[in-house]
């Protein structure tokens, strides 16, 4: 049954791509992309990797179909006909796939126990994780405790490419921001008020879910990666249905600021603590007398500190695309 | 003897199935991934482009997520009525994958929106007509 919805739910991926390739109005390209993204979740669930289906459903149908909307606004609706060289292009997407395909006949069969990759690292986690660093949910050891390295550089990554969004797009402290949002905000207020109304009774349970996933990452699916997205997610809604200033007049983008270089500096605050306890960098045993208490303090507070960043980072990255999007449809007036 | 033989061929079939159905995520991803290559090569809208590397981009997730499931497996989270897990190391590299994935489009989204102030225009070829223009310009 399970191999069932797996193939239906990939068979249904595919149609979707071959229709993003077809389709020349970008809107209903990135409506499908949305629902690619929420596909590819359920596909994520049936096989059993539910911290990523989380991650991907707010990202694929969430933030990714947001920011993609926004930016085909100011950069226009339609793609033109043309395409260069299609021929060439499908002969050399078809013999590089032919080739993938001829390699994929050595892959072991999907779901096959005793495959390679399950026989080195994996095997320690499972039994070990329990014992070394005592918390349930093998996903968040792994990801906070075991690669903590790794994530913090994934995690400075995403720090990285706020900041270039923001050198790249800021209006956020021009005078001339401050000024042309009261039509549409009007609009808004007159138009949408069905949509705001239920909104305003979601958000809270929004965000309550994010806080619950952010806090419980240890125990079940979640962490701070989706506590984050879900977080920003709700702010985003927020910001979309009752304007930009208001959201702003709410938390300032000085604060998201703040925020984003404090989550990273946490992160690393808790690996220098135990730098200076005599251990290794991020190694958490030291910070608590009992080694699995310390590895679970050290858990949640980098748990935290990958929350605020990657919450602040993308209501920033948001921010500015909406801003300027502002910005070109007044000077455009 | 018909009957056995008609018993045979299903046999054959079904182990065909399920040889087949054995490969089929890595089909659909090595498809997915030509069709978001596809799109990067033969399309001239930025846009476009962009979508096509994210579903690139997910064709990766779903091999390796495809790669750490177990049969009769279950979700890594510890359980003592559970023997069998999926192998969590691919899920903690995707997991983070994703988020950096989309913090990089927001860059490559950010880039393409400055093309646009400059240049008026998202398709390549129109942008390299212009830059043609230009260059053509100061020749003179």
């Amino acid at each position: 049954m399970e191999l069932f919805v797996n193939v239906i739910l990939l068979s249904f991926l595919l149609a979707i791509a071959l229709a993003i390739v077809r389709m020349k109005d970008l809107f209903a390209v990135i409506m499908l992309a949305g629902i690619y993204g929420l596909l590819s979740a359920s596909f994520f669930v049936v096989v059993d990797a539910v911290d990523v289906a989380i991650t991907e459903a707010a990202v694929g149908a969430g933030v990714f179909t947001l920011l993609m909307l926004v930016a085909t606004v100011m950069a226009g609706r339609y793609e033109q006909g043309a395409r260069h060289k299609p021929l060439l292009a499908l002969a050399v997407v078809f013999i590089t796939g032919s080739l993938l395909i001829y390699g994929s006949l050595d892959m072991p069969a999907f779901g096959y126990g005793p495959a390679p990759d399950h026989q080195h690292v994996d095997s320690h986690y499972i039994n070990e994780s329990m014992s070394e660093v005592g918390v349930p949910n093998i996903v968040t050891a792994v990801l906070a405790s075991y690669r903590g390295f790794d994530t913090l550089g994934e995690l400075l990554v995403i720090f990285t490419a706020g900041v270039a969004v923001m050198a790249l797009l800021s209006t956020l402290y021009d005078s001339h921001s401050n000024l042309g949002t009261g039509p549409e905000n009007k609009w808004l207020y007159e138009q949408q008020m069905p949509i705001r109304l239920v909104v305003k009774i979601l958000i809270p349970f929004i965000m309550l879910f994010a806080f619950y996933i952010q806090f419980h990452g240890d125990y079940g699916p979640g962490g701070g990666f989706q506590a984050g997205l879900i977080l920003a997610s709700a702010i985003i809604l927020y910001a979309m249905l009752f304007g930009i200033r208001t959201a702003k007049q709410v938390i300032s983008p000085r604060f998201y600021q703040c925020l984003s270089a404090f989550g990273i500096l946490l992160y690393g605050g808790v690996g220098v603590v135990a730098l200076l306890n005599g251990e290794h960098f991020l190694d958490y045993s030291v910070l608590f007398t009992d080694p699995l208490a310390g590895q679970h303090v050290g858990i949640v507070l980098v748990e935290l500190g990958i929350g605020c960043t990657v919450f602040s980072t993308m209501i920033l990255i948001f921010l500015n695309f909406y801003e300027r999007k502002n910005n070109q449809l007044d000077g455009c007036q | 003897m018909v009957v056995n033989k008609l018993g045979v061929a299903m046999d054959i079939l079904m182990s065909a199935g399920l040889r087949i159905a054995g490969f089929y995520n890595y089909w659909v991803v090595i498809s997915l991934m030509m069709t978001g290559f596809y799109i990067v090569i033969s399309h001239g809208n930025l846009i476009k482009k962009i979508i096509g590397l994210s579903i690139f981009q997910t064709s990766v997730f779903i091999f390796y997520i495809s790669m750490a499931n177990v049969e009769g497996g279950s979700a890594p989270i510890l359980n003592s009525e559970i023997v069998q897990y999926s192998n969590p190391l691919p899920h903690v590299l995707i997991l983070t994958a994703i988020v950096v994935a989309i913090a990089t489009t927001a860059l490559a989204l950010a880039l393409v929106v400055r093309i646009k102030e400059a240049f008026g225009s998202v398709e390549e070829e129109e942008i390299q007509a212009l830059v043609e223009k230009n260059k053509d310009a100061k020749a003179c």
